[in-house]
């Protein structure tokens, strides 16, 4: 009766031998600047959909574009409003620490109302003929 | 087998960018998740941060492209003023004109925040660059942002394709 026997060879690696990465604190001002800004940026676009259903004039003043209607002013003074809040707290917090978790907190407030005023059964409820 | 101008268009709009800002998600947001000193060697780090910073980078472009393609692409066919684009049809028939009214409505504001939000993801990932590692709360905010543009695609992509359906941009 013969009996065979698997040979399994197993590779360790010692990550101690690996060379360390040397990653100093960095200061949180710039990335708290271009998070904070997304939410300025999404904030914008649902306050401008509100504004441009409740006043015929602004929605007038809107259309940039024929045929892409009032949505083409809504876009660009949206862009316009995050790259200007981008480039303000950019300059204002650089090389700065700022608290985190308050600008954290507030990007989401602001992302949540920006998703409430471009959900349409908010927005219509504004709506002028 | 051939294709209008228009249908093109829709495919790279919908088909090609958006769906590709959907389809690498998944991936993002596994390699935001498991960027942690604590799961990842030093040469893991090294490996995964190009991937990750082109990857995001990517992304946001991407979900730039997607918007830029709808809004003044494709939307100016869908909404011209014509009995024939699928604006006019969709409305013209009370049993689908909640495609419009509520589905493009929706899609076509939501849309606009992931590029913002796809954007500030990939700038925080380059910025830190290694140390996002050793940064726990600024990763978990990322992540956060990464998944609402998500939905925010998804909303779009998926009333898109079902706009589409209903009444084809042609």
């Amino acid at each position: 009766m013969t009996t065979t026997f698997e040979r399994t060879t197993v590779e360790v690696r010692v990550a101690s031998s690996e060379p360390p990465i040397v990653a100093p604190p960095k200061a949180n001002g710039p990335a708290a600047a271009a998070i904070l800004a997304a939410g300025i940026g999404c904030f914008a676009l649902g306050l401008l959909v509100i504004l441009s259903e409740a006043i015929p004039a602004i929605k007038t003043a809107l259309v940039l574009s024929g045929p892409v209607g009032p949505l083409s002013g809504k876009t660009v003074a949206q862009v316009a409003i995050y790259l200007v809040a981008w480039a303000g707290l950019a300059y204002a917090w650089r090389g700065k620490t700022i608290p985190f978790d308050t600008v954290y907190v507030a990007t989401l407030i602001l992302i949540a109302l920006g998703l409430v005023g471009t959900f349409p059964l908010v927005f219509e409820a504004f709506t002028r003929s | 087998m051939a294709l209008t101008d228009r249908e093109l268009w829709t495919v790279i709009h919908g088909m090609v960018l958006g769906s590709l800002f959907l389809l690498a998600f998944a991936g993002g947001l596994a390699g935001l998740y498991s960027f942690r000193w604590n799961l990842v060697t030093p040469t893991g780090v090294r490996e995964r941060l190009p991937r990750l910073e082109i990857g995001t980078s990517v992304m946001a472009l991407a979900a730039w492209m997607t918007v830029i393609t709808g809004t003044w692409i494709v939307n100016p066919w869908y909404r011209a003023a014509l009995p024939t684009s699928p604006r006019s049809v969709l409305l013209a028939d009370p049993a689908r004109a909640l495609w419009h009214t509520f589905g493009m409505e929706w899609k076509e504001h939501v849309a606009w925040m992931a590029p913002l939000l796809a954007t500030a993801v990939a700038f925080v990932v380059i910025y830190y660059g290694p140390r996002l590692a050793q940064e726990p709360k600024v990763r978990r905010a990322l992540m956060t942002l990464f998944v609402v543009a998500f939905m925010a695609a998804a909303i779009a992509g998926l009333f898109g394709a079902f706009i589409n359906k209903v009444a084809p941009t042609i």
